[in-house]
């Protein structure tokens, strides 16, 4: 049976507040599925039912056909999670810590030792699996937890935002370790969109607790993003707005917006003008143009199915 | 899909195992077990070196029960609130505050079962603090009183384990009301040492009831069972002017102090648990 995550009418109220409303959604397959939505959109409650963290106020939440508020032990046996950024006991080491996991997921003695080095190595904590995780920074904690999600070889995994405290490296190194992920269902929620669309196939996006899309990256980005193409540019100095005014008459120019103090997010008419003309037009405006990347279209597509941030 | 790596299925008793295990290990490595012995220590080091100095006859001039009353008997129960508000006082709440829950509960264990390991590893904890507390007791009793360690002081150091018992599960109930450790702990320790103390003396000498209901009258089983004889299960005194008013002084019976700390054991550990298993971990 493929892997599988369902949440069925999943409700969760805090008082009068509704943190999830009604959530229906059916994730099944081996593939990365990316939550997205904006601060308190209902991501983190849905993961903490789902991993027995929290009990919804209504509806069923399933992993692996298995109810989690029924039967938590089976519905995670095959399930590794990851949420918010939980903290290990700080007398422990991370050899200690990924043991006792092995140990509570039945990892068999004769293998938890080769898994356990085999975890920090992938998170390049080898050098640091006899120090005490007490004096660890943040980002090397994270860099443990993401190891205890490795162990087991689990079918599904549950991962709420873990980039969360890594540097740069570290962020790179865990979208690695999520590619490579093949033959699991990994769901993983994020706010950032370039990590999704590297390493999600699909995205469900959630916003006040309702559920707003699932569908493919491509589906998603085809439906919403507005049609046509964006690219973004990189001006040597700060983008001024008689600059931004300029590139906004260039011929074929749908909208120009500053993502920040050096680019502009250019959303231009494929059937006026051609990527490689725009490039051209925007070069010949002598205003210091260094780069052309083309812009996320899930970026688009978010931006247009979320209208405010809490 | 395959499973490349398979896994054994593990039973909760293995799970209560494996959570004591490593929260003992956790205890056993952390500073507030060696400030917890420190603290031991000191007040041995400290009744070894005043009775050693001063020999006073409350200790030394009479037998060795006598001894055992005054060292032991005294501060035994201290000993043993001091021991479970450290180490049951922010077992379950320091999950939720220090986020330590969010890497345990979220896996294929039952939330009962990482509680009775933690319970059983606060428990281990306790209970070698108490021993080096009566070794210490013991070494200075063969000193003075040489090749005699009254039965008495045996049941009492064994009714001190059920006080422990008892006290471990009720601080554990407190840890799992709150989500703050430093109220779960101060709760433990203002209840155990004062609030209860204060209610058993108020119960009896205003109103004239035996606090039954109160754990640390149940404790005083601790002390009176190295009072030859036994102290009276009720007392009066007389007081006041032609002895017009009156004090009454009620004492725990051993089965009565026995049931009472089974009865806090029982239900403070079901009340916990059930407060561990509903509470939610938000943020």
């Amino acid at each position: 049976m493929a892997p599988s995550i369902e949440a069925r009418q999943l409700s969760k109220n805090y008082g009068r507040f509704t943190a999830l409303s009604s959530l229906d959604l059916k994730i099944q397959g081996t593939k990365c599925v990316g939550f997205l939505g904006p601060n308190g959109a209902g991501k983190t409650t849905t993961m903490k039912i789902l991993t027995g963290l929290i009990r919804a106020t209504k509806g069923t939440a399933l992993i692996n056909g298995v109810d989690v508020s029924k039967d938590k032990k089976g519905a995670l046996a095959s399930c590794s999670t990851l949420i918010e950024t939980p903290e290990i006991y700080p007398s422990l080491t991370p050899k200690e810590a990924l043991s006792m996991l092995c140990e509570i997921r039945g990892v068999p003695k004769e293998e938890k030792n080769k898994r356990i080095d085999e975890a920090l190595a992938r998170v390049k904590m080898t050098e640091w699996e006899g120090k005490k995780v007490g004096g660890f920074s943040k980002g090397m904690k994270q860099r443990v937890n993401i190891a205890s999600t490795l162990l087991s070889d689990p079918e599904v995994i549950i991962l709420d935002e873990p980039s969360t405290g890594l540097d740069p490296r570290g962020m790179s190194e865990v979208r690695d370790i999520v590619m490579s992920l093949k033959d699991r269902l990994v769901f993983m929620s994020s706010h950032l969109l370039a990590e999704v669309t590297e390493v999600c196939q699909e995205v469900a996006m959630i916003d006040h607790g309702k559920l707003l899309v699932y569908d493919t990256i491509e589906n998603v980005t085809a439906k919403f993003a507005g049609g046509g193409g964006a690219i973004e540019v990189g001006f040597a100095g700060a983008v001024e707005e008689p600059l931004r005014l300029r590139v906004s008459k260039i011929p074929g120019v749908l909208s120009v917006t500053k993502s920040n103090d050096r680019h502009l997010i250019v959303k231009f008419d494929n059937a006026a003008v051609t990527q490689d003309r725009l490039f051209e037009l925007v070069a010949g405006l002598k205003a210091g143009a260094l780069s052309f990347t083309p812009a996320s279209g899930l970026e688009d597509a978010y931006l247009s199915l979320i209208k405010e941030t809490l | 899909m395959s499973d490349q790596h398979p896994r054994t299925k593990v039973g909760s008793l293995s799970h209560v195992w494996i959570s004591a295990k490593y929260n003992f290990l956790n205890y056993f490595r952390a500073r507030r077990f060696y400030v917890m012995l420190a603290i031991i220590l000191i007040i041995s080091g400290l009744l070894t070196a005043l009775v050693g100095y001063y020999r006073p006859p409350g200790f030394v001039g009479g037998n060795a029960l006598g001894f055992y009353g005054a060292g032991w008997g005294s501060f035994a129960n201290f000993v043993v609130v001091l021991s479970a508000a450290f180490f049951g006082g922010d077992a379950i709440s320091g999950e939720f505050q220090n986020r330590t829950g969010y890497y345990l509960v979220p896996n294929p264990i039952r939330r009962s079962a990482i509680y009775v390991g933690k319970w059983i590893a606060a428990l281990a904890a306790s209970t070698i603090v108490l021993a080096v507390f009566a070794l210490i007791m013991v070494a200075n009793g063969l000193f003075y009183f040489p090749g005699s360690i009254p039965w008495q002081f045996v049941e009492s150091v064994a009714f001190a384990f059920v006080y422990m018992v008892a006290a471990l599960s009720l601080a554990f109930a407190f840890s799992s009301l709150f989500k703050n450790s430093s109220i779960s702990i101060l709760m433990s320790v203002i209840l155990l040492l004062f609030v209860f103390d204060v209610v058993d003396t108020v119960t009896s000498i205003v109103a004239g009831i035996e606090p039954w209901f109160s754990i640390t009258y149940g404790a005083g089983i601790v002390s009176n069972i190295l009072t030859v004889p036994y102290p009276a299960a009720k007392s009066v005194t007389p007081v006041g002017p032609g002895g017009r008013f009156a004090i009454a002084q009620f004492n725990a019976t051993v089965p009565e102090g026995l049931l009472i700390l089974g009865v806090y054991f029982i239900v403070m550990a079901v009340l916990g648990l059930v407060l561990f298993e509903r509470k939610e971990f938000t943020s």
